[in-house]
C-alpha cells in the first residue's frame, strides 16, 4: 500500500488547531485528495435495490441527485425523528459545552473544526432547526438555522464519512449524545438520494450475495479453511478438523471473513482452529453466514438487519444450540445491541452453556451468542487448556481496546485476562487511550480505503502515538486487538507513525501459547517466527 | 455577532420591563398576567416536549458503556459505569444528574512537537457547570420562602446553610457569589476559547446573559436597592395561591427581575435548556448494559429484503457439490 504523500513529520507539522476566520456556515467544504472515499459502484447499488445508481464522484460539481432530493432528505429526516427518540433528543438538548471537541481522533489528527463531534452534529442540527424547530423558523440564522442546500449535502458527505462511529465522544458528553447514531442516520439520509461510498456499498452487496464482504464463494471458503488446517499441521504437527455447514453441531462459529483471507487476521484463525481442536469443541463453520462483520451497519439500519439476518437463519437451519462469535469490533456492536431486536427472538436456540466447563453465559442468555474472549477466559479460569507463556516471549505486547467491544459491550477485562495468561510481557498504554477511553484505529465504519489514506493516518494518530509511547518506554513490539478492521488498518498506521510494531489478534497470542496434545517439538509461533529472539528486550 | 445579538436581546428585554413597570397601570400585567402566562408556557412547553420525545420510540438498545460489563462471575464488573440492571441505571443517572459524572471525566488534549499527544485532566468546565447548577437549584429552593406562608422547614434549612457565613447585613448568600462567578466563567470561556466561540450560537450566549441578569437584579434588590419585601411576598404568595394581588410600591427593579424570570420560563421549552428533562430520556445513558440478557423490542421493526439460504444454495449448488460441502437439496 502506498503511503500518504506527506512524510509523518510533515503531516504532523501541518496539524493546526487554529480556526478559519469565517463562521462555519460560510465555509464551504473542500474535497482534498486523500481525505475522502470514492462513490459507490452503481452496479452494486442497483443489486442492493438502493436509490439513484449512477456514476459520479465527490469531486464532480454535479452529483446527479434526483430532482426532488431536498424533499426526499427532509421527509427522511422527519420520518427518522418519529422513529428514533435518540435523534429527537440529540437534536434538542446539546448545549455546545465543547467537552467532546478534542475527544475525536479525527479532530485531533486534522485540526479541522468541523471534525469536533459537536460541529459534526451541528451540521445536521442546523437543518433540523431550520425545518423542524420553532425558534429556527422564527429567528433563522440567529437561532443557528441553515437551509438544506447542495453545499450542505456535500458537507454532510465529507464530514459524516469522517466519523468512524467509535462513540468516544459519547462517553465524555454530559448527556451521552452519540455521534455514531447521528452519523448512521445522516448516512441513511444521504443514501436515500444515492450518495454513499464504494467501500460500504460493494462489501454490502458481496455480503448479501456470498455471505461475506470479500465475495468469497463457498468453495473458496472451504479452500482457505483447508489451507489453514494444513498450515496449522505443519506448524504444530497436529491435524485438526474444521467442519463446514455441519448440521447438528452444538455451536455455530462466526468470525469476520478477513480472518480466513487477510493477514495478520489469519494467525488468529490458526489460533481458533488450534483451540477448538484442543478442547474438542463440537462446532461448525458456515459458508452462508461466513461474515461476522456487518457493513450494512455503516450505512443503514435496514441493511444492518438484512445482513445480520443470516446469523440466526443459519443457526436455525443447522440446528445448533448457540452461536460463538470471533474477534470483531462493529460486528459485536450489532450482535450485542441490535441482533436480538432486529432478527430475534432466538427461541430456537438454547441458553449458551460451555460444553467444556459447564459455565452458563448468563450475560448472553437472550441473544444466545457468546464472545470468543468470554468463552476462552472461562476455559482458562477453569484450567481446561494448558498455556506456555514463554512461547510469546518474542513479543512485548500492548492491547488496543477496539471501540465497540469497549464502549458497547464493556468487554474490557476478558481480553486482558487472555493476554496475561498467554504472554509474559504485557504493557498498558496510557489510561486516557484505553478501555472506555480507547482511541479508534481511524479507519472503521467503512473508511478504510486507500484513497482516504491521509485522513486515516490523521485519525489514527492518537492511537499510534500511544503505541509509540509504550514502544519507547517498554520496547513494545506487538499490538494486540480484537477487531478485524483493526487488524487490517493498524499495520499501515503503525508503519507510518511508529515502526517496528506488529499487529495481531488476542487469539493469535492464545494460539501461540497453547500446548496441544500430540504436538511436535515446537520452536516457532503461528507466524513461523522463533519463540525467542536473541537480543530483543526480553532476552536482556 | 452571536454575542452582540444576544446581548442586544437582553438589553431590550430589560428596557421593556423597566419602562413597562414604571407605568403604574401596568403593574397587573407585569406582576400577574405575564408571570402566569410564562409559567403556563413553561409547563405546557415542557410537557409538550417530553410527550413528543416519548412518542418517538427507542428502537434499539444503545447504551454507551464506560466500564466492565457483567459477564463471568469472577470478573469484577462496574455496576455504575456499565450497569446491568435498573438499580445500576438509577445510580448511573444519579451520578450524571447530580454530579455530572461524564463532565468530570473531561480531559484536555495537547499536541507537542514530535508529535506527542497528552491528555491532562481538565475539571474547569465541570467545576463551572456544577457550581452554576447547584447554586441555581439552591437559589430556587430558597425563593420558596417568598412563595409560601408558613415557610417550610427545609426551605429555612437551605436558607440557613446558604447564609451560613453571616457576613454583612442583609446576610450574604454564598450562592449569590457562586452563581455570578460561575456564570462569568462560563461566559468568558465561550468568549475567549477560540474553539468555543466558533461553535457558540446566539442561543448559547442568550441564556447565560439572561440568567446572569436575573441573578444580578436579584442581588441588586437584596443588597443595594432594597425593595419592599413584604409587598413582594404578598404578590408572590398571591400568585402561588391563585389569589393574585398587586400591592403598590414594590419597586421597579422587582418587576424587571420578575420579567426576566418570565422570559426564562418562556424561553426554556424552545431552547437547549431542554437538556434538563432531556437527559433523563437519553438512550445512551438511561439503558442498562443488558443487551444480550434481555430482548429489546422495536415497535417498528419492519421486514427487510434478505438473501435466504435457499437462494444462496441455488446459486452455488454446483460449486458446493464439487467442493464436497453438504447441501440441503441435491
Amino acid at each position: 500500500m502506498a503511503g500518504p504523500k506527506l512524510k509523518p513529520e510533515e503531516l504532523a507539522s501541518k496539524i493546526k488547531y487554529s480556526l478559519p476566520p469565517k463562521g462555519w456556515m460560510d465555509q464551504p467544504v473542500e474535497f482534498k485528495e486523500g481525505t475522502f472515499s470514492y462513490s459507490g459502484n452503481p452496479k452494486n447499488i442497483e443489486y442492493m435495490d438502493l436509490p439513484n445508481p449512477r456514476k459520479w464522484q465527490p469531486t464532480d460539481p454535479d452529483w446527479k441527485l434526483p430532482e426532488n432530493w431536498k424533499e426526499i432528505i427532509l421527509e427522511g429526516l422527519k420520518d427518522r425523528l418519529h422513529r428514533f427518540r435518540s435523534l429527537q433528543i440529540f437534536m434538542d438538548i446539546c448545549v455546545r459545552c465543547g467537552a467532546c471537541a478534542d475527544k475525536c481522533h479525527f479532530f485531533i489528527g486534522s485540526g479541522d473544526p468541523k471534525n469536533m463531534p459537536v460541529m459534526r452534529a451541528e451540521l445536521l442540527r442546523a437543518v433540523y432547526r431550520n425545518d423542524f424547530a420553532l425558534a429556527g423558523k422564527i429567528f433563522g440564522r440567529f437561532a443557528g438555522a441553515r437551509e438544506l442546500t447542495l453545499d450542505v449535502v456535500k458537507e454532510w458527505f465529507y464530514y459524516f464519512y469522517q466519523c468512524t462511529q467509535c462513540r468516544r465522544c459519547s462517553v465524555f458528553c454530559p448527556y451521552g449524545i452519540d455521534t455514531a447514531e447521528i452519523t448512521l442516520l445522516v448516512r441513511e439520509l444521504l443514501s436515500l438520494v444515492g450518495v454513499n461510498i464504494d467501500w460500504i456499498v460493494t462489501p454490502v452487496a458481496n455480503s448479501f450475495r456470498t455471505g461475506n464482504h470479500l465475495g468469497i464463494q463457498p468453495h473458496g471458503f472451504k479452500d482457505s479453511i483447508d489451507f489453514a488446517v494444513d498450515e496449522l499441521e505443519s506448524i504444530t504437527g497436529v491435524r485438526v478438523e474444521a467442519p463446514i455447514n455441519k448440521k447438528g453441531a452444538e455451536i455455530l462459529f462466526i468470525t469476520p471473513s478477513a480472518d480466513y483471507f487477510g493477514s495478520p487476521h489469519y494467525y488468529t484463525l490458526l489460533g481458533y482452529l488450534a483451540l477448538f481442536h484442543e478442547i474438542g469443541l463440537d462446532y461448525t463453520w458456515s459458508t452462508y453466514a461466513s461474515e461476522g462483520g456487518n457493513f450494512g451497519s455503516f450505512i443503514s439500519h435496514d441493511l444492518m438487519k438484512s445482513l445480520n439476518a443470516k446469523m440466526y437463519a443459519e443457526a436455525k437451519r443447522l440446528g445448533v444450540k448457540w452461536i460463538l462469535g470471533g474477534e470483531c469490533g462493529h460486528m459485536w456492536r450489532v450482535v450485542h445491541q441490535y441482533m436480538n431486536t432486529l432478527n430475534g427472538p432466538a427461541d430456537f436456540l438454547e441458553e449458551p452453556v460451555s460444553p467444556i466447563t459447564g459455565t452458563r453465559f448468563e450475560n448472553a442468555r437472550s441473544t444466545k451468542m457468546v464472545h470468543i474472549c468470554e468463552f476462552t477466559a472461562d476455559l482458562i479460569k477453569n484450567g481446561k487448556i494448558r498455556l506456555d507463556k514463554g512461547r510469546n516471549d518474542n513479543r512485548r505486547v500492548t492491547f488496543h481496546d477496539s471501540c465497540n467491544p469497549a464502549r458497547a459491550l464493556g468487554l474490557i477485562e476478558e481480553p486482558r485476562y487472555l493476554i496475561r495468561n498467554s504472554c509474559n510481557y504485557f504493557f498498558e498504554m496510557p489510561e486516557n487511550t484505553i478501555r472506555e477511553q480507547t482511541f479508534c484505529c481511524g479507519s472503521g465504519a467503512g473508511l478504510g480505503t486507500d484513497e482516504n489514506l491521509e485522513m486515516r493516518m490523521r485519525g489514527g494518530l492518537p492511537r499510534a502515538n500511544a503505541v509509540k509511547f509504550v514502544k519507547e518506554e517498554h520496547g513494545v513490539n506487538f499490538l494486540g486487538c480484537i477487531c478485524a478492521i483493526d487488524k487490517a488498518t493498524l499495520p499501515p498506521l503503525m508503519e507510518y507513525w511508529v515502526g517496528g510494531v506488529e499487529v495481531g489478534g488476542v487469539h493469535e497470542l492464545v494460539g501461540n501459547a497453547l500446548i496441544m496434545n500430540g504436538e511436535k517439538e515446537r520452536t516457532t509461533d503461528l507466524r513461523g517466527e522463533p519463540f525467542h529472539i536473541e537480543g530483543n528486550w526480553n532476552a536482556r | 455577532m452571536n454575542v452582540i445579538f444576544s446581548l442586544f436581546a437582553i438589553l431590550i428585554i430589560i428596557a421593556a420591563a423597566f419602562l413597562g413597570a414604571s407605568v403604574p397601570r401596568l403593574d397587573f400585567l407585569f406582576g400577574v398576567a405575564i408571570p402566569y402566562a410564562a409559567i403556563t408556557i413553561f409547563l405546557g412547553g415542557i410537557i409538550y416536549r417530553v410527550v413528543k420525545w416519548s412518542t418517538s420510540p427507542v428502537p434499539f438498545h444503545i447504551p454507551t458503556v464506560a466500564g466492565q460489563q457483567k459477564s463471568l462471575p469472577w470478573i469484577k464488573d462496574s455496576p455504575l459505569e456499565s450497569p446491568h440492571n435498573t438499580w445500576g441505571v438509577i445510580g448511573r443517572m444519579a451520578l450524571e444528574v447530580l454530579f455530572f459524572r461524564s463532565l468530570f471525566r473531561n480531559t484536555k488534549m495537547e499536541m507537542k512537537n514530535g508529535p506527542k499527544l497528552t491528555y491532562g485532566s481538565s475539571k474547569y468546565l465541570w467545576l463551572g457547570a456544577i457550581v452554576f447548577h447547584w447554586s441555581m437549584l439552591i437559589i430556587i429552593l430558597r425563593h420558596l420562602r417568598l412563595f409560601m406562608q408558613p415557610i417550610p422547614a427545609f426551605v429555612l434549612g437551605v436558607d440557613g446553610i446558604d447564609g451560613f457565613f453571616q457576613v454583612g447585613l442583609p446576610g450574604l448568600y454564598v450562592t449569590d457569589v457562586l452563581i455570578l462567578s460561575a456564570l462569568t466563567f462560563l461566559i468568558l470561556r465561550r468568549l475567549t476559547v477560540p474553539r468555543l466561540r466558533y461553535i457558540s450560537l446566539s442561543s448559547d450566549y442568550f441564556p447565560l446573559f439572561l440568567i446572569f441578569s436575573i441573578a444580578a437584579t436579584g442581588i441588586l434588590m437584596r443588597y443595594f436597592f432594597r425593595i419592599d419585601l413584604v409587598n413582594a411576598k404578598e404578590l408572590a404568595v398571591g400568585l402561588f395561591s391563585f389569589h393574585p394581588v398587586v400591592p403598590q410600591g414594590i419597586g421597579v427593579l422587582f418587576y424587571v427581575h420578575l420579567f426576566l424570570v418570565s422570559t426564562l420560563l418562556v424561553y426554556f421549552p424552545f431552547s437547549k435548556l431542554l437538556h434538563m428533562p432531556g437527559i433523563f430520556l437519553s438512550p445512551t445513558r438511561n439503558l442498562a448494559n443488558n443487551s444480550r440478557m434481555k430482548r429489546h423490542v422495536n415497535p417498528w421493526n419492519h421486514p427487510v429484503r434478505v438473501h435466504t439460504y435457499e437462494e444462496y444454495e441455488d446459486e452455488y449448488r454446483e460449486k458446493m457439490k464439487e467442493a464436497g460441502l453438504p447441501l440441503d437439496k441435491e
